[in-house]
């Protein structure tokens, strides 16, 4: 009986054991099922509603199409989504196609051997998609896919504009203090900003660098890490003036970006204030907050971040950054097939008719239905360059240091120079 | 005359105390040492060890594998500059540990984990016994009044924290909406949105959330204090208040320690509900460690500088612990022993 008992101790000491074991170690046989046929994972973030079952249509015709090939599906919430990818580069178990939204973060994963070399595999396809690969590159080669690209700039709300008397959007920084100053005088609060998150407040700073610094100036500081042109300090100070005419809504420096009604999103969303800065992304958050699933509804509107006098930037550039599918360096090669399949004329013009994203692949950019986003469209395919979201551009740890000192600025805690010397401070560990 | 009679009562109060037992006080009965000296004549039995480390083995497997493995890797990745991925070859000594200390917002960090340790302890210690005794008393509706008093403490977190963010909105939020009905204008950025104020309104929301628990845990030891004592008292004249101050207060001094020590360690490690109500925001203002070591770790990927801070944390909240049990709740220990030595008989 009692040989029993102590047996069965064992038993469970060593399941444990190996149980911890089986934890840590990793299969080899994970792109076979046990019919032999090939199986490729694809993680997405379009888990809800029709995205969802586009994608699930796509990778069931993409199976018929290729005998032998199992797609195994995964659709996760975004921010779940970031965080599994997080532990699946810390682990190198990775699905064998996932999102990189490029810059440093590509270039970190490039340098640890995460990601597939797709220059040659899919060449064709990296020609049609043309310069918009270009966020996606690190040393000449092409590592991701870019689907779905948009720039930033500000959704406003057509009626609270003509209700404080604003004619036409705002084309410069001054016609934009006006449109400020108009709405105050009408009681209306101007701009909402999620600062509570810090990259909502980043977006201003980056958009003046972007307006203040010529093009080269910016290309050769993503590679050196160097800013001392003078031209980001200029940024700041650019910042510095918008911020001291008090143009954010109340509590702006504890505001989230996209969550719950009072977020900056919800409150452009109901009517709050008129306008915000915000990607390509803003009318399906703000229909996810609203009761209707209406958003502003026939009311949104979009115009690019204004001009600023004096600026060595060129005012057509635009602040952008995107979604793009890339490929594990262990994957099985029908996997770059399948990404090539999800860029192909087809699947891009499903991807746009469903308003899931801002199409990459140039055929497919007319089945854009909705009108705000129309405009993005004409803009950023006019844009002399799209500039990658700093944070994204230099990668997390210059970002996030970038970040945070801008969000001190909106607090009035720091400066100009301060957003400089922080960032390069932060850069210069990474050199 | 009086003091006397107090001082005695206090006496044997104590001793009745022990005897009785003292709930969540850590006084400790003497009961379970009650049979070790027999077995311990015994010469030693190899089987019953053998046996007491498989039983114990399967525990042990699970604290190493999930505490000190994770603890040993965390003091390793202080050592490297490390993104979160790849193979860890960037050593950089005690660069990070440096850079942490030198980080003012780190610093700034450390002092509202202080501020926050002393504020709890000040404002929740008088407020939770003051509740606790009035609670103790018979009255109309105690125990409904307690339960009333539990809730918030049994409120998930993160509940509580979205629901006092919402109510903190400026122009929208409930308090702002009856502020403004009575006509007070609240600060125009919102409690949390203003620097000078976000810190206060955390430690408002904090006392809300956690003096619950102050309550039913000196509830519990206020069971232990006898009524014999409070009317012997009653009868030297001692009024009502002389008897709370004199008596029972003293009586539950154990439990009193204890909490002191759980609120500190839990103010060490605060991070839910500010991580919610303000990220650490305005202007850091809010930040704790553990916003800190987050913000490094998952925002910036500067792991390494996030283990380091992990293990200054660490070192901190066992120091604090250490110190604490040497000083203070070694008064509430010193007992056993002799006590143990009467067992032995």
């Amino acid at each position: 009986m009692r040989n029993t008992k102590t047996m069965r101790f064992l038993a469970a000491a060593a399941a444990i054991s190996m149980l911890a074991t089986a934890c840590s170690g990793g299969s080899d046989e994970e792109n076979t099922n046990a019919d032999g046929d090939t199986v490729i994972t694809w993680w997405h973030n379009s888990n809800t509603g029709s995205g969802k079952d586009y994608y699930d249509q796509i990778a069931a015709d993409f199976e018929a199409a290729n005998e032998g090939v199992e797609v195994k599906v995964e659709a996760l919430q975004h921010e779940d989504m970031t965080t599994k990818l997080e532990a699946a580069f810390q682990s190198g178990e990775m699905p064998d196609i996932y999102m990189e939204r490029g810059g440093g973060e590509l270039a970190d994963h490039v340098e640890a051997g995460l990601t597939r070399d797709l220059t040659e595999d899919a060449a064709g396809t990296i020609a049609k998609l043309g310069g918009n690969v270009g966020g996606w590159t690190v040393d000449d080669r092409v590592y991701s896919l870019p689907f779905s690209i948009g720039v930033v700039g500000f959704w406003y709300n057509k009626a609270l504009f003509e209700q404080a008397g604003i004619e036409s959007a705002p084309t410069t920084m001054a016609e934009l203090n006006d449109a400020v100053q108009k709405l105050k005088d009408a009681g209306i609060e101007p701009i909402s900003v999620g600062a509570g998150d810090k990259w909502p407040a980043a977006h201003y700073w980056y958009y003046f660098a972007l307006r203040q610094c010529s093009q080269d100036v910016l290309q050769s500081a993503v590679v050196s890490l160097d800013f001392q042109d003078e031209c980001f300090v200029k940024a700041g100070e650019s910042l510095e003036d918008l911020v001291a005419t008090e143009p954010f809504n109340a509590g702006f420096l504890q505001t989230p970006a996209q969550s719950g009604p009072t977020s900056a999103s919800g409150l452009l969303a109901t009517d709050k204030v008129a306008m915000e800065l915000a990607g390509h992304w803003e009318p399906g958050v703000m229909q996810g907050l609203t009761e209707d699933e209406q958003g502003l509804g026939e009311d949104t509107g979009w115009f690019p971040f204004p001009a600023v006098e004096g600026g060595a930037g060129d005012p057509a550039a635009q602040l952008g950054g995107g979604d793009a599918w890339a490929v594990a360096q262990d994957a099985p090669d029908v996997a770059v097939d399948f990404v090539e399949y999800l860029l192909s004329d087809e699947v891009q013009k499903g991807f746009a008719e469903l308003d899931m994203g801002l199409p990459t692949n140039p055929t497919a950019s007319q089945y854009v239905a909705d009108p705000a986003l129309a405009d993005l469209l004409a803009v950023r395919d006019a844009s002399p360059f799209i500039q990658l979201y700093f944070d994204t551009s230099f990668g997390t740890s210059v970002g996030g240091a970038m970040n945070d000192e801008i969000a001190l600025v909106f607090a009035g805690q720091s400066s100009a120079q301060g957003i400089v010397d922080a960032t390069q401070a932060a850069a210069d560990l990474e050199k | 005359m009086a003091d006397k009679t107090q001082a005695s009562a206090v006496d044997a109060g104590l001793s009745a105390t022990h005897g009785s037992q003292t709930p969540a006080a850590g006084g400790r009965t003497p009961s379970a040492a009650g049979s070790e000296p027999a077995r311990r004549k015994a010469k030693p039995n190899y089987r019953q060890a053998i046996e007491a480390g498989i039983f114990i083995a399967p525990a042990l497997a699970l604290f190493a594998f999930f505490v000190v493995w994770p603890m040993i890797k965390a003091v390793q990745f202080s050592l490297y500059r490390w993104k979160g991925f790849g193979p860890l070859v960037d050593f950089v000594g005690l660069d990070n540990y440096i850079r942490v200390l030198q980080n003012d917002v780190f610093i700034g960090s450390l002092t509202h984990n202080l501020i926050i340790i002393v504020a709890s302890i000040a404002i929740q210690l008088p407020l939770g016994l003051l509740i606790a005794l009035l609670l103790n008393r018979k009255m109309w509706g105690r125990a409904a009044l307690r339960t009333i008093v539990f809730v918030p403490y049994v409120l998930a977190e993160v509940i509580v924290g979205v629901i006092w963010f919402q109510m903190l909105q400026p122009n929208y939020g409930a308090i702002a909406v009856v502020l403004d009905a009575v006509g007070i204008q609240g600060p125009p950025q919102g409690f949390l949105g203003t620097v000078e104020l976000a810190l206060p309104t955390l430690m408002v929301v904090l006392t809300w959330k956690f003096l619950g628990f102050a309550i039913i845990l000196f509830l519990a030891g206020l069971q232990g204090v006898p009524e014999e004592l409070h009317e012997a008292a009653q009868i030297d004249g001692a009024s009502w208040w002389q008897t709370q101050v004199k008596i029972t207060i003293p009586l539950i001094g154990p439990t009193l320690r204890t909490w002191a020590f759980l609120s500190m360690v839990g103010s060490l490690q605060l991070f839910d509900m500010v991580w919610i109500l303000t990220k650490g925001g305005p202007a850091n203002a809010t930040t704790t460690m553990v916003t800190f070591l987050i913000n490094e770790g998952t925002k910036r990927s500067n792991y390494g500088i996030a283990s380091a801070a992990s293990v200054v944390l660490f070192i901190i909240a066992l120091v604090f612990a250490l110190v604490y049990q040497r000083f203070v709740l070694r008064r509430d220990n010193p007992d056993i022993e002799p006590q143990r030595k009467k067992v032995t008989r």
